[in-house]
């Protein structure tokens, strides 16, 4: 039998060179220090997302994307197919907690900075793929054709109005018309099982690569601490010490979801009536909220801007520097004005986003 | 390869001249042949996607309710050729519709008999019963429309 195996894997070798691969899982290593736990969390949000795709695909084998179909297609897996509750209940529970996983992971890799030098596009991918992440999120949204999702589209796709010069191009490329209707059903759901898995398994895969190719970041003041001979410079091999520890967090990821699934599944809400008043109380997903309690304070006119106008600038603006944060932080690692000065803006961005959730929920 | 003209002494010098600037016109030409042959797959596909105009007819006259529908201080919302409006039978016994796309970021308002007020819960603006935006992020008014009560029928009329 282990004469077969060995057999089956020199044949495989031969043909396809796996040397390359057993190097590289046994060359590659994990840094050791009192921040390693912070690089688990890609991992999870890449476990995470796999399981998006996995119960996708289960969706989509009684989801309708019409206005008329799709809140009883819906309503049909959550209550006649058999388990269809579990599976749209991790769909949706994976959806959240991803979004919360791929938080954390870019908030920690913010306050290491592991985005400087030569990690550049790793941060710059990685938020390409956060706001992909939120695309998937709001367009997934709406499929279920129910009220809430119904007016949270409305409004979302309203303020892309305001963006200027092509603002009306995108709300209409957006909504399929003028008006939130069947046909933004449909493409939405385009844009959710096609456009954005399309472009996120690229992104993915740049992203890994970079990651594999530069390898783990260490946080400056252990690397400064390393160089000063304080702390040793220790690391795990990747292969498979710290893979066996990436599956327990998927593992307890994976608990966490049936757990929450089969105590908390997911509400349907009703079904959207176009011409019915938005319901009291109405507020869109978490991960939105602090944009949403903003145009809230916000008054109608700021000087001679309209406030929803100047809403949208500030987050435009906020999400730009948020992305080109590697280029502008470039003396990250050292203890210059600049590096403490970002440090603080992750702070405040971090705290505002906190702040602004809780006082949307109270 | 740069050729020194004043010297004027090789031949091949000018010939690769030329054999340069033909180089430059292929490259000009295909360049400009592949933008086009990219731009005449691009055109079309953006044009695709952005969907046809729906016409609507400027003037709209519909049945919004019937008389007796709504006790006073009550309001109703309906369909109104593409959008939603609404219909309020004020405290004093008044009609008045208008549309009910809230002009902040399109929810679609209701009518708040405790506060006599039309509000939208998405970001709480508020308008008073002659549609005018009184508190809260709403730039504009209410656009207002007509209503006529012909027999039995409330009827909403907007007119170009």
């Amino acid at each position: 039998m282990a004469d077969l195996k060995r057999r089956t894997l020199d044949w495989l070798n031969e043909r396809l060179g796996g040397e390359g691969i057993e190097e590289f899982l046994r060359h590659k290593r994990v840094p050791l220090h009192r921040h390693t736990i912070w690089y688990y969390f890609g991992g999870i949000a890449l476990f995470l997302f796999v399981i998006q795709v996995l119960t996708g695909i289960l969706l989509l084998m009684y989801y309708r994307p019409t206005a008329s179909g799709a809140f009883e297609s819906v309503q049909f897996i959550m209550t006649q197919v058999k388990f269809g509750w579990l599976i749209r209940s991790i769909h949706s529970w994976s959806a959240n907690l991803m979004i919360f996983i791929i938080f954390v992971h870019m908030f920690s890799v913010f306050f290491m900075k592991a985005y400087r030098k030569p990690r550049e596009l790793t941060w710059v991918s990685g938020m390409l793929l956060f706001f992909l992440v939120l695309a998937f999120g709001f367009s997934g949204y709406l499929l279920p054709w129910n009220t809430l999702a119904f007016f949270a589209t409305k409004v979302g796709t309203d303020m892309a109005g305001f963006v200027p010069i092509f603002g009306k191009w995108i709300m209409v490329f957006l909504r399929g018309g003028n008006q939130v209707t069947g046909a933004t059903l449909t493409r939405f759901f385009g844009f959710h099982v096609a456009v954005l898995p399309g472009i996120a398994t690229m992104l993915i895969a740049f992203h890994l690569l970079l990651v594999q190719k530069l390898g783990m970041s260490v946080p400056p003041g252990v690397e400064r601490k390393i160089k000063a001979g304080v702390e040793p410079e220790r690391s795990m091999p990747f292969f498979p010490n710290f893979l066996l520890r990436d599956i327990l967090g998927w593992y307890g990821a994976l608990g966490a979801l049936g757990a929450l699934a089969a105590i908390f599944p997911w509400e349907l809400g009703t079904k959207a009536n176009p011409f019915g008043s938005a319901p009291a109380g109405i507020h869109p997903e978490w991960y939105f909220l602090f944009m949403f309690q903003t145009l809230k304070y916000l008054p109608s006119k700021v000087f001679f801007i309209d406030g929803e106008l100047l809403g949208l600038m500030l987050f435009g603006v906020a999400g730009a520097i948020w992305v080109v944060v590697p280029f502008l932080d470039y003396k990250a690692g050292g203890f210059g004005r600049v590096t403490r000065f970002f440090t603080g803006l992750g702070i405040f961005a971090l705290g505002y986003i906190i702040v602004f959730s809780c006082l949307a929920l109270l | 390869m740069t050729v020194d003209s004043s010297s004027g002494k090789s031949a091949t010098g000018a010939g690769e001249t030329n054999v340069d600037s033909g180089r430059r016109w292929v490259n000009l030409l295909l360049g400009t042949g592949v933008v086009a042959t990219i731009a005449s797959f691009i055109y079309p596909a953006i044009r695709y996607v952005i969907p046809p105009p729906v016409s609507e007819a400027s003037n709209l006259s519909v049945v919004a309710a019937k008389v007796g529908e709504l006790k006073n201080n009550a309001a109703k919302v309906f369909r109104f050729g593409s959008e939603p409006a609404i219909l309020i039978h004020t405290s004093n016994g008044n009609y008045r519709a208008f549309t009910a796309v809230c002009t902040h970021l399109g929810c679609t308002v209701q009518y708040r008999a405790d506060l006599h007020e039309i509000w939208c819960p998405c970001h709480n603006g508020k308008y008073d019963l002659h549609g005018r935006n009184v508190s809260g992020p709403p730039p504009r008014p209410l656009v207002q429309y007509q209503v006529h009560i012909q027999g039995e029928d409330i009827v909403v009329v907007r007119n170009a």
